[in-house]
């Protein structure tokens, strides 16, 4: 059981006001907040220790390194990598996602296929269609149902010998359906095809172990898991890193230089050029610590409370209707009352102190498929409370009223 | 009336209000009365990019003075429309040019001025500012 009042002691940005409200923080999908524990690591890095590494000689340097290279295998131990070297600190999501799709453009060719499902981000459809461009290679999209599940029968049908990646979230950003990733690794697998999954949304609830899933690629944000904006990772399989080609030039990714030939440092570093971000790497490290030490089985647990309890109080409210109704979800509710435009409920939401998402949610196909313009998003963290759900619901029951 | 006055109008009805709610009900309230804009406007062209909610502006002028219709698919952003149009509609194109903003500040809206709302009000202000200075080159 996890003691919540004693957990939110741990955030201080939750004893803020807004608006002269208390805050409510349910925009958790967006990013979430950040512990005292993770603040301290980032300012006793530049209090004590800041210096560049890799490189230097002198101790601060070393010190630098050490707490940075020990993050990566925090890492590796959280997702149960086989080699620390198979972690790739990136920028976050995104950057790691357009480093595999980069990669990619070298093995490439035309007439190859690409399949990426339906509820996916538009940071997961872009890099692909432009990969495409680039090879000639045809992309493929897994449909979705009323429910926000993928159709797996059309997932097999789309499977064949073209095709050479499968790309796919683990948990949709705007609905909160966790995908059933094993039976897609699998059937990938036995097609042929390599399997990028974006644990961006799924990070945050529970814990994902890329040996026992077998999957080629894994990438997600410190910034949904309790820690700094501007850096996450790609896990990738010790072959598959081989295969692809350096992303970036730069200094770190480099073993000799002259000007004729060039010759790449081996793994990790081969796709880490430049100075990283350092400060960030060893406040990863301390994010999947503070949630590991409140267990992600517990974590998962109470957030399920939460999002049942929610659901039922949204559900009590005339003309609300929700988005997103898998069996298998996590603490996401998409949702809208009536034809009340969700701009207009957020923004009263925000001037009562309550942080939601609305819009399309950079999910603009999803929102296409239900015929809207998009929904009120309520995303909840294991900091986030029943007391604060009640807030939420009077408070949209007053937006109602005041719009209507 | 100027568009100094009728500012000076808005900030004088807003200075009733107490709190937010009693703001943001008028404005809502003003959203529901705005003259929709017709059908036929409400055309691609006439669509202010913004990220979350719709806005169409269509503008045209009689008598050297411009007049303005809007519609929003979100009925806040449509009360702050229908305050911009009283202020800016039936004036003359030089005046709109040149009219300051400053009373949206002192009427407690000013957090929607920020570049980060999705309503764009400020690129709202620009597009009629822009309709303007279009009709003001046709006078010259």
């Amino acid at each position: 059981m996890l003691n919540i009042q004693e957990i939110r002691k741990d955030f201080p940005i939750l004893h803020r006001k807004v608006n002269g409200k208390a805050l409510i923080y349910f925009d958790n999908a967006a990013t979430s907040q950040t512990p005292q524990q993770v603040i301290d690591v980032i300012v006793d890095y530049y209090t004590n220790y800041n210096a560049n590494i890799h490189r230097g000689v002198h101790s601060l340097s070393q010190e630098a390194t050490d707490a940075y290279e020990q993050a990566r295998i925090k890492i590796q131990k959280h997702f149960n990598a086989k080699h620390s070297h198979e972690i790739i600190y990136t920028a976050g999501t995104t950057h790691g996602i357009n480093l595999v799709a980069n990669g990619f453009s070298s093995l490439l060719k035309k007439g190859d296929e690409i399949i990426v499902s339906a509820l996916e981000h538009h940071s997961n459809i872009v890099p692909w269609q432009m990969l495409c461009e680039r090879t000639g290679a045809t992309l493929k999209v897994i449909p979705m149902n009323e429910k926000g599940e993928l159709i797996l029968s059309e997932f097999d049908g789309l499977l064949n010998e073209h095709t050479k990646l499968v790309f796919v979230n683990h948990i949709s950003n705007a609905l909160g359906t966790i995908n059933p990733i094993e039976y897609i690794i699998e059937k990938a697998h036995k097609a042929g095809a390599a399997v990028l999954v974006d644990g961006a949304q799924s990070c945050p609830h529970l814990k994902p172990d890329v040996q026992a899933l077998d999957v080629d690629f894994y990438v997600c944000s410190a910034h949904k898991i309790c820690g700094p904006t501007g850096v996450g990772m790609l896990y990738g399989k010790e072959e598959w890193l081989k295969k692809l080609p350096p992303y970036q030039g730069g200094g770190e990714m480099i073993a000799e230089v002259s000007f004729e030939k060039t010759t790449y440092a081996g793994l990790p570093h081969k796709f880490e050029a430049g100075t990283p971000n350092i400060s960030g790497g060893i406040a990863f490290g301390a994010a999947l610590d503070y949630m590991n030490n409140l267990g992600f089985d517990a974590i998962a647990e109470y957030e399920n409370e939460l999002l049942v309890y929610a659901t039922e109080q949204l559900e009590k409210i005339e003309g609300v209707k929700i988005y997103g109704t898998a069996k298998e979800k996590t603490s996401v509710i998409s949702f809208n009352v009536n034809d009340i435009h969700p701009y207009d409920i957020g923004t009263i939401l925000d001037k009562m102190g309550i942080a939601v998402r609305t819009g399309h949610h950079c999910a603009q196909p999803i929102m296409d498929f239900y015929k809207i313009p998009g929904t009120i998003r309520a995303s909840f963290m294991f900091y986030n409370t029943k007391d604060e759900i009640d807030t939420f619901i009077t408070a949209l029951k007053k937006a109602v009223m005041m719009l209507s | 009336m100027t568009i100094q006055e009728v500012q000076e109008e808005i900030i004088d009805e807003f200075s009733m209000f107490e709190d937010w709610e009693e703001r943001y009900q008028y404005m809502i309230d003003l959203g529901k009365s705005l003259p929709l804009i017709e059908d036929k406007y409400k055309t691609e062209d006439n669509i202010i990019k913004g990220c979350q909610s719709k806005v169409w502006v269509h503008a045209d002028m009689v008598d050297d003075k411009v007049n303005f219709t809007a519609d929003s698919d979100a009925i806040i952003t449509k009360g702050i429309i229908a305050i911009l149009i009283r202020v800016f509609s039936d004036q003359h194109p030089k005046d709109i040019i040149e009219a300051n903003t400053d009373f949206i500040d002192k009427i407690g809206l000013k957090e929607h001025l920020s570049p980060t709302r999705a309503n764009g009000l400020v690129s709202m202000i620009k597009q009629l500012k822009m309709y303007a200075i279009a009709y003001q080159t046709q006078l010259n």
